[in-house]
Order: structure tokens, then C-alpha cells, then sequence
């Protein structure tokens, strides 16, 4: 490291230069790690789940609902420790410009089988007495500036009319992937004013084994498969990656981006390293005859590209991970646990140090074998 | 006295490497830059196109996608009395109850991924009031039989969907007897069938939405307050095509968000990029320009020659990227509308107006990169460069 003085003085003779190099690598890498972390993000919600929990939805299709009373069927079944369901309500508040998911649940039940959802203890019973009460996640405090005790009026998009509620309490999810942004209130007050038709959205079910999944999703399946409603069990885990795959080609899509600004970028930098280094024929001759060796101008140009591109690295994906940090970023709630993973970063310091590789081994090589007599005649 | 042209060009040649590469990164930016706004093209164009400006949809009051509402069998026959239905040449109104349901269907690639496709139970009307609905082989599906029409985005996208085949949902299996287009709208990622044989399957016995036919195009707002005033029924009236541009909103401002702002960041890349790549062509071209100055060419005449070639590199890069991005049109790809939460499938969609936006954006960025080193060009001190 004795040659730090020297390396630090070549990348300071075009300071403009050498900050334009570094800023363009950063901001390459700082693109590829968003664009990484959508695909990761979704990644995660899809392997999201407890392998103790199933859920049940309509065969037909799982927009359509399941007769409350199966309830009472779903419970009985040997493995099942514990039934809860909930409802799809997707009402609209104010203008509707931020959207947020809100459900109708069973609430003990819910609250229950989902200890991920956090909730202080005061604030959980006051929910559970009121009948008109809400659960919201924190996050939503943030987004309108609601306060425990306030009511809030939605605009009822499948079920009409304006719904009233009292939040009662503020959910707070212990694992990130978990939307902390949704609304939750009592099954039974929706059912009440809908008129008791008694139809729930979907059933979550916690089982005593997760090696009994597969048994237990095929006695119920079984038990409804010739009703008017027949269902479809399957572990949380499957229900939320097809979610994910909802997405559709987007993975695809932002790969493909990604791998065309990652190019880009190598050939921006590449230019520029091969640029400069054509420049300093001479001084790379003069060093030569005091003394380096061929495979020490070698390491010499090799390291500075080195430098250029480990900066550039540092400084993209670490704003990245900053950034989203900082902001808690989570695209509108369509991406929630939206963070730069570790895989992300290594595979950015990966071609980061690709990059240098490409864009050093020519001016390296051309440095190594330059031929001192000739390379000190030439003016340029 | 101006710079001739055949120097900058001459200059390009004789450094090939670095122009070409230059010109590549531009271009892979102008490329991602009209592939994104394809993207996001093609989908508002699959919705815009989706919904005429002739027809009515009615959904229930406050339903905000046709997934949500229901209408009960009196409030559609109330709405099929209207007077301001067309008629058709057979003298029946151009009206059609429907039944709009999504079913996950497995896709051809991989049948563990679930897509939510659009089943929509259509009256026989519809074939007409609905615009574009052309057949593409085959024959309606008959009344009273469990026959449906695939649209033809789904056709070989999803297993099953051959004229002929036998497609199963809803427990029980129905007969392919026929595929449609329309017109590249979100229709074609739909399956059509007879509204009364999916109303039992589905959800019981409600439709979600009335379409109809204008008899007077320009009588929307008449036909609206009346129909909304109606105290029998509870309904919201829209133009069609209103309703579809408003359901692509959402997803396609998404699109156009992440186009701007990731071109954004890679323009800036590029930028620095032709920065760099001119601001080294300057120096290493000193001499070179120091002869020029003595020949009696004037400083200003260096500059507009240096931003002349560097808008050159950036157009010829410009042309690479509206190569690389043209095998890109028409190449389908989907996702769901998360405001309707089912599929659609839609095009990319390039048009001339976005390859000219394109090479416009190309040699915009290599002009700004190309600036200011035309500037340090332009202020060569002549007797240390020609040394």
C-alpha cells in the first residue's frame, strides 16, 4: 500500500474526470439495487407464510365467498387447532388516492392465529368490545395523521353505503413483509349490515403440525368438493405466492433492465479508463525505466480502475440502502419490506469488481508491455 | 468561417473504439427509455381502446371496478327498457346484461402460476355493442350450453384454449368453441360465455354491469341523469370509455413513473458518460485544435464543432437504440390490473412519435455532455497546444 500516495495523485490529475467515472458507476449501481430489491421484495412476500397455517378459499375462484357456517365444519377436523376467516371489504377513503388494503375478520380468532400482529394490550381489548371499532396499522397513522379513539368514514365500494368506524387500536407487524398499512374491523358488524347473508372471504386455519398440511388440506377439500361451494386448501405460504405471481412478467422485466444499464455503464467506464490511460504513455515509460517492473505497472493500473469502481460501489449501493431505509420506502403498499438485501449487495460489489476487471486488463496489458525506448520518443 | 463536417466525421473514424462505445452506452439508454414508454403505451392503449365512446356501462352506485358492483335481475330490465338504447338492425336493443367474474387459471409455462382471468357472461347482444369484437375462427357460443369464446391474448398463453378443447372451471368443463380479437383492447384477455349458463356457476343470481348502445351519442349526459335519477334503481352511469381509461390509471402511472425515473438515472449516467468521453477527445486532441485556431478558424467555431460531433455520437447512438428497441413491438406480456384484479395481457407499442422522442432525447443528452468540453476546446491556448 506504499503506492497509495501515487495511485491518489493519478486519479487527482482529472479530477473531473475521476468524479465523473466514480458517479456514474454509483448511480448504475444504485439502479441495479432498486431494481434487484423489487424482484427480492416480491420474492419475500412469496415465501411469506407459516408453515402452521392454511387457508381455504372458493375453488371456483377466491374472489367468491365460503358460507360462514363451514366454520363450524372446518374446526372439528383432526389437526386443526384453531379457525378464524376474514373478508376482502376494499372501501375507499376520502379521494381514494392512497389506497389501503381493509378487511372485515373474525377478530379474536384473527388476532389470534396471527401473533405477528402486535397490538398493546389495552388497545386490543377496547377492540375487541367495540363493535364498530378498527384495527389500522402503524404505518396509517403516519399517512393521514390518525389518532386512537378518532372515527373514520369509508366509502363502501362492494358492500355500499358510508361505513363509520372508531379505531380502537394500532397493529404493529413484527416481521416486515407484513403490510402495516391495512385496516381491520369486525366480520360480525358486516354481516349485521349486510343482512346476515353470512359469507366469509376466506379461512385461515392453524394446524398442530406442519408435516399435516397436505392431510388436512385434503379432508377438507374433500368434505366440500361436491357443494355449491367447494374449496381449495392450501399452506399461507402458496396462497401468497401466487399472489406474487400476479406480477406477471415484472421480474422478467426488471432483470432486463437492470442487465441493459449494468452494460451501459461497463462501457461508459471501460471508455474512460482506456482513455486516460492512453494518455500517460509516457509517464508510464518513465516509470518503467527508474524501475517497476512489467507486473507492477500492471497491479498500478489495474488498482486504480480498482478504486474508481469499489468507490463508485460503496457509493451507490450504499445510498440505496440508506435511502430506502431512511424513507421506509414501500412503493404505496404495494411493496412492503422494500429493503436491499445482502445477496443484493454482494452481487453489486460482484460487478463492481467485474467492471473493473473489463475495463483495466486493456490499459493494464498496454502498460505491462509497453516498450520504454518507443513509448519516450513519442509526443503524444 | 465554419468548421467543415468532414473533420468531425473524419475525427469519429480515426477513434473508433471510443466513439462506438460511447454511442453504445447512449444507445442501450434511448433503447430501455422507448422500451419502457412502449410498455406503458401498449397498456393504456390495450384500455383506451377498450370501451367506446358509444356505449354506456351502468355498474351498481359506488362500485369502483365491474368486479365489485351487482345488479339484480329487476334493475337490468329496467335498464334494458331505457329510451335511450340504440337498436340494432334487427330492431332489438343493443343492450347486454353480464356477469363479470376472475377464475385463476394455471399459465401454459408453469400451471402452479395462478392468473386471475376475466370470465364474463355476455348476452347475445353484446356482440355488437361491444366494439371490435371480430371472430377469429370458429362460432358463437350456442344459448343454453356450456360453450365459451377465448380471447385471443389468452389463446396459447393458457393450456386448453384450442377451438375444440375443453377448458375446466367452476367444477365442471366447457367447450372452446370459438376465439375473438378486439381491436388489441382488454377483451381479449377475457373469456366470453353465455351471461345465464355463468350466472349459476358464479356468484348467484346477479349480473355486475349493464352495457348498452347509445341511441344518441351525443345524449350521454341525458341518458346519464336520467337513468341515475331513477328512483327504482341505484346505479352509476359512465361512458364506456371513460371507465376503462380511469381503470388504467392506476397501473399505468406506475409504468410511466418508473420509466421517467429510471431513464432519468441512466440519462444522468450517460451524460457523464459523453462528458467524460469528450472532455478526454479534447485533450488528447489539443494540438489538433491549435492548428485549426492558427489556420484562422474562430474560437466559436471550435465550440459549435465539438458540440456538432458529440450531437453526431449521440445520434448515431440514438439510431442503435431505436434499433435495439424495435424487435421489442408487439411482443405481448402481462400483468394484473390491480384495480380490476384480473389479467391483461397488452403489447408493447412502439410508434414513430417514440422513436422521435427517442433520437430528440438522444441528442439532447449529447449535446449537454458535450458542452462544456466543447467549451475547454474552444479555449485552447494555441502556442502551448501546438508544442
Amino acid at each position: 500500500m506504499k503506492f497509495f500516495p501515487l495511485l491518489r495523485a493519478n486519479l487527482g490529475r482529472h479530477k473531473r474526470r475521476t468524479f465523473l467515472t466514480i458517479a456514474s458507476v454509483a448511480l448504475a449501481l444504485f439502479l441495479f439495487a432498486s431494481l434487484r430489491t423489487v424482484i427480492t421484495t416480491i420474492g419475500a412476500a412469496a415465501q411469506f407464510g407459516s408453515a402452521r397455517r392454511l387457508v381455504t378459499t372458493n375453488a371456483t375462484g377466491f374472489v367468491l365467498p365460503l358460507p360462514v357456517a363451514y366454520a363450524n365444519r372446518l374446526q372439528p377436523v383432526d389437526g386443526v387447532e384453531r379457525v378464524t376467516w376474514a373478508n376482502w371489504f376494499g372501501g375507499r377513503y376520502g379521494d381514494g388516492k392512497r389506497f389501503f388494503a381493509t378487511f372485515a375478520v373474525d377478530a379474536e380468532s384473527y388476532l389470534d392465529i396471527y401473533p405477528e400482529m402486535s397490538v398493546p394490550a389495552d388497545q386490543k381489548e377496547a377492540f375487541l368490545q367495540d363493535r364498530a371499532g378498527a384495527l389500522i396499522g402503524v404505518r396509517l397513522l403516519d399517512v393521514f395523521g390518525w389518532k386512537v379513539g378518532q372515527n373514520v368514514t369509508l366509502q363502501g365500494t362492494i358492500f355500499p353505503g358510508e361505513w363509520t368506524f372508531t379505531i380502537r387500536g394500532v397493529y404493529t407487524p413484527t416481521d416486515p413483509v407484513i403490510n402495516d398499512d391495512a385496516m381491520m374491523f369486525h366480520w360480525d358488524y358486516l354481516d349485521e349490515r349486510t343482512g346476515r347473508t353470512g359469507q366469509a372471504g376466506w379461512y385461515i386455519l392453524q394446524i398442530d403440525r406442519p408435516e399435516s398440511a397436505p392431510r388436512i388440506a385434503k379432508v377438507i377439500d374433500d368434505q366440500f368438493r361436491s357443494s355449491p361451494a367447494p374449496t381449495k386448501t392450501g399452506t399461507e405460504q402458496a396462497f401468497n405466492a401466487s399472489f406474487a405471481t400476479m406480477w406477471g412478467n415484472v421480474g422478467l422485466l426488471m432483470n432486463t433492465i437492470g442487465m441493459a444499464v449494468v452494460f451501459a455503464i461497463l462501457l461508459v467506464t471501460a471508455n474512460a479508463m482506456m482513455m486516460s490511460a492512453r494518455e500517460r504513455t509516457r509517464e508510464l515509460a518513465v516509470l518503467k525505466t527508474i524501475g517497476f517492473t512489467d507486473r507492477r505497472l500492471f497491479g498500478l493500473v489495474m488498482l486504480e480502475a480498482g478504486l474508481i469502481c469499489v468507490t463508485g460501489a460503496v457509493l451507490g449501493l450504499g445510498a440505496a440502502k440508506l435511502l430506502y431505509r431512511a424513507t421506509n420506502f414501500n412503493a404505496g403498499g404495494f411493496l412492503p419490506g422494500f429493503d436491499v438485501t445482502g445477496s443484493t449487495l454482494v452481487l453489486g460489489g460482484g460487478i463492481a469488481l467485474l467492471l473493473m476487471l473489463a475495463s483495466g486488463i486493456v490499459p493494464a496489458l498496454r502498460a505491462a508491455r509497453l516498450p520504454v525506448v518507443t513509448a519516450l520518443r513519442n509526443v503524444e | 468561417m465554419k468548421i467543415p463536417l468532414t473533420y468531425n466525421l473524419r475525427s469519429m473514424l480515426a477513434r473508433p473504439v471510443s466513439t462506438t462505445l460511447t454511442a453504445l452506452g447512449i444507445g442501450l439508454v434511448v433503447a430501455v427509455f422507448i422500451g419502457m414508454l412502449a410498455l406503458a403505451n401498449g397498456f393504456a392503449a390495450a384500455l383506451t381502446t377498450t370501451g367506446s365512446d358509444q356505449n354506456v356501462l351502468v355498474l351498481r352506485k359506488g362500485a369502483d371496478s365491474e368486479m365489485s358492483s351487482s345488479l339484480d335481475r329487476q334493475t337490468a330490465s329496467i335498464l334494458a327498457s331505457s329510451p335511450h338504447i340504440a337498436r340494432g338492425p334487427d330492431g332489438r336493443a343493443l343492450v347486454s346484461p353480464e356477469v363479470y367474474v376472475v377464475i385463476p387459471l394455471g399459465r401454459i409455462v408453469d400451471t402452479t402460476q395462478l392468473a386471475n382471468v376475466v370470465l364474463r357472461g355476455v348476452s347475445e347482444q353484446a356482440w355488437q355493442v361491444r366494439s371490435n369484437i371480430q371472430l377469429d375462427g370458429g362460432r358463437r357460443p350456442s344459448s343454453g350450453k356450456n360453450e365459451v369464446c377465448i380471447g385471443k391474448k389468452l389463446v396459447g398463453r393458457f393450456p386448453n384454449t384450442g377451438i375444440g378443447e375443453s377448458i375446466r372451471f367452476a367444477g365442471r368443463p366447457w367447450t372452446v368453441v370459438c376465439h375473438f380479437s378486439a381491436g388489441g383492447s382488454a377483451f381479449e384477455s377475457e373469456i366470453w360465455g353465455e351471461n345465464e349458463q355463468v350466472m349459476p356457476a358464479m356468484r348467484g343470481q346477479v349480473f355486475q354491469s349493464v352495457s348498452f348502445r347509445l341511441a344518441d351519442p351525443a345524449a350521454f349526459d341525458e341518458a346519464k341523469r336520467a337513468l341515475e335519477d331513477d328512483k327504482r334503481i341505484t346505479v352509476d352511469v359512465y361512458r364506456e370509455s371513460a371507465f376503462y381509461a380511469k381503470q388504467s390509471e392506476l397501473l399505468g402511472n406506475i409504468l410511466r413513473i418508473l420509466a421517467i425515473t429510471i431513464t432519468s438515472i441512466m440519462a444522468v449516467g450517460a451524460v457523464f458518460g459523453a462528458v467524460n468521453t469528450m472532455y478526454a477527445a479534447v485533450s488528447s486532441r489539443a494540438p489538433e485544435i491549435a492548428v485549426l485556431l492558427t489556420l484562422g478558424f474562430r474560437p466559436r467555431s471550435v465550440l459549435a464543432s465539438f458540440l456538432v460531433e458529440s450531437a453526431l455520437i449521440a445520434a448515431a447512438g440514438g439510431a442503435i437504440g431505436c434499433l435495439l428497441a424495435l424487435p421489442m413491438n408487439g411482443v405481448v406480456t402481462s400483468t394484473t390490473n390491480w384495480a380490476s384484479f384480473s389479467e391483461i395481457a397488452f403489447s408493447f407499442r412502439i410508434t414513430p412519435g417514440l422513436l422521435a422522442a427517442g433520437m430528440v432525447f438522444a441528442v439532447v443528452m449529447g449535446t449537454l455532455g458535450g458542452f462544456f468540453p466543447a467549451r475547454r476546446a474552444s479555449k485552447v491556448p494555441v502556442v502551448q497546444a501546438i508544442r
